[in-house]
């Protein structure tokens, strides 16, 4: 009984991370599904985010502007991770670990911004002093301070723009592009220009969560991102599996990306109430993830197999 | 329409596996002219059609579409004039997209795309009336994945793609060769309908010597990255699978090296 009510008492704190984290899963999505890329930019794009989010507003900023500018500087981690893979020709994956390292420098230079050091691992900003959009501290108040009905304002509108982005003709034209290149080609269609619009907007969404990520937990940390692309990826899987049986409009598809996060994030509390610690989480993560990746694949060898077998059967 | 000088295209430059896929290939086709292309496996038939769409740049020689110097184009661009209807069936088109997004995507060929709809009410009237001119029963199902439709039914949709924006050219490239022999006469006879329709200039890569002497009014063929034969006129009305045969002989006695494997 007590298990069940520390769990209860945990709920709002799920819905609250998963929110946030399936904007980043969204942004995965972008990538992943749409375009058919693995980019791993985003474990630092995510910090690059918070970090500048933070910085803005502990310098007075915002903290709606910060976070618009939280978008831009993921945009152009975005991009240039675009121009390695398409100007340079460095494979995609290639690209975004070789952004994501340098970022790693880049973060610590925008938190140390100002200091002595010129560089520095975390940066606090307190919900005393600045009017932030989100806070964990009031995760479990009702009334309109209450993070989960802004996280939920701001899902439903990122969801709307990328609804719509995707139904123009730019849109469906990076949806071309990651589904089959040389037809996108035939049909005139510019596939590195679109594979850089792809991965700024995805960026830009990633870091956009490190804004809130940052706000919400009330500080920028250097490995705020580590694994971030790994817990993106078991956002969009779990809710693929959970929910591809009913979901098919893409608008839908993008939602099922913000649920997999909060069942993600409840899957968490419940093993961390099991009594697992949190330093064994990434090491969980990293296994549910290669368990649903590989189940699509045993799975069609072992129908292929069992049909084989019924054939000979038959013969 | 189309005007091919002395191109050339060596794979592996250099190396062992060096490969001379066309060697200073010339071509004209007047507008209207249907050509039909057949050779052995490794002629160069595949290269001509790659260097025209623009997959890769030709070491040499220069490519005019209508007047137009398209040589230092890339694949995109030269998409604004070319139709194009592949080998195999999941290439021409997007197999995760609706039906009616292929053929969207395909009406806006060679324009500038913009924030605009994607794919308009009025445009899926269009495409529906379209659909049921190929007598499959596409029409029926425009908001279905493309990936659940068969082999056939893909090429018959991508050769209705590759013609949706006028091309200056279509390029055919073995487009029946995956197809069941019935599948394959009907996406023919398809093709025959569309060229003739829109008085398209086509060039069309076929492994059959009777297709390539029923369809088309001119047939090139070609060996070792060049062209050794070409029929058009009354000539190529007339023409028989067995004075084909002959002619072929006829050239290749010439030739350093015959390729009996073709007249098999």
């Amino acid at each position: 009984m007590d298990f069940l009510l520390t769990f209860l008492r945990a709920t709002p704190g799920s819905i609250g991370q998963g929110l946030i984290w399936g904007i980043m899963a969204i942004g995965v999505y972008i990538t992943y599904r749409v375009l058919d890329i693995a980019d791993l930019t985003v474990d630092g794009s995510l910090c690059t985010g918070g970090a500048l989010c933070v910085l803005l507003i502990v310098n007075g900023v915002n903290p709606w502007v910060a976070l618009i500018c939280a978008f831009l500087v993921g945009m152009l981690a975005g991009l240039i991770t675009g121009l390695l893979h398409t100007a340079c020709g460095i494979p995609a994956i290639l690209s975004g670990i070789l952004t994501q390292l340098a970022l790693y420098s880049v973060n610590l230079r925008i938190m140390g911004w100002g200091t002595d050091a010129g560089t520095q691992a975390t940066l606090p900003v307190s919900v005393d002093k600045f009017p932030l959009v989100v806070s964990s501290r009031f995760v479990r108040e009702l009334g309109v301070k209450n993070p989960i009905l802004m996280l939920l304002i701001l899902t439903v509108i990122v969801i709307g723009v990328l609804y719509w982005f995707f139904g123009t003709e730019v849109g469906c034209s990076i949806r071309a592009t990651g589904a089959n290149q040389n037809m996108a080609r035939a049909q005139g269609i510019n596939t590195n220009v679109n594979k850089v619009v792809g991965l700024m907007v995805s960026n830009g969404l990633v870091a956009l969560a490190g804004g809130l990520l940052a706000q919400y937990q009330g500080s920028a940390t250097i490995d705020m991102g580590r694994g971030a692309i790994v817990i993106g990826l078991a956002a969009v899987i779990i809710g693929e599996v959970v929910f591809s049986k009913v979901f098919r409009n893409f608008a839908l598809l993008l939602l099922s990306c913000t649920f997999g996060a909060i069942i993600y994030y409840f899957v968490i509390q419940f093993v961390l109430r099991l009594g697992l610690s949190t330093t064994d989480l990434k090491l969980l993560t990293a296994v549910v993830v290669a368990i649903f990746l590989a189940v699509p694949y045993l799975k069609g060898r072992y129908f292929s197999k069992s049909s084989k077998a019924r054939a000979s059967r038959h013969a | 329409m189309l005007d091919v000088q002395n191109i050339a295209k060596t794979f592996n430059a250099g190396t062992v596996n060096e490969k001379c896929a066309l060697d200073n290939l010339s071509l004209h086709l007047n507008a209207g002219e249907f050509c039909t292309v057949i050779g052995g496996n490794g002629a160069g038939k595949s290269t001509l059609l790659n260097a025209v769409a623009g997959v890769w740049p030709v070491d040499r020689g220069s490519i005019f579409i209508d007047g137009l110097d398209v040589t230092h184009l890339p694949e995109y661009k030269r998409a604004k004039y070319i139709g194009r209807v592949f080998q195999d069936p999941m290439t021409g088109t997007a197999a995760s997209m609706q039906i009616e997004e292929n053929l969207a995507l395909a009406m806006r060929r060679g324009k500038k795309r913009t924030l605009r709809r994607g794919i308009t009410k009025a445009e899926r009237e269009v495409y529906y009336e379209k659909l049921k001119t190929l007598g499959l029963g596409l029409e029926s199902r425009m908001t279905a994945k493309v990936g659940l439709l068969s082999g056939g039914q893909r090429q018959a949709l991508t050769l209705l793609m590759a013609s949706l924006q006028q091309p200056k050219l279509l390029l055919l490239d073995e487009h029946t060769a995956a197809l069941d022999p019935a599948t394959a006469a009907k996406v023919l006879e398809l093709s025959d309908r569309i060229v003739q329709e829109n008085q398209l200039t086509c060039l069309m890569i076929t492994h059959n010597m009777s297709d390539a002497i029923r369809h088309g009014n001119r047939l090139i063929m070609m060996n070792n990255g060049r062209i050794i034969l070409d029929i058009s006129g009354e000539e190529k009305r007339h023409l028989t699978k067995s004075e084909l045969l002959e002619k072929f002989a006829e050239v290749a006695g010439v030739q350093e090296e015959t390729d009996s494997v073709l007249l098999s």
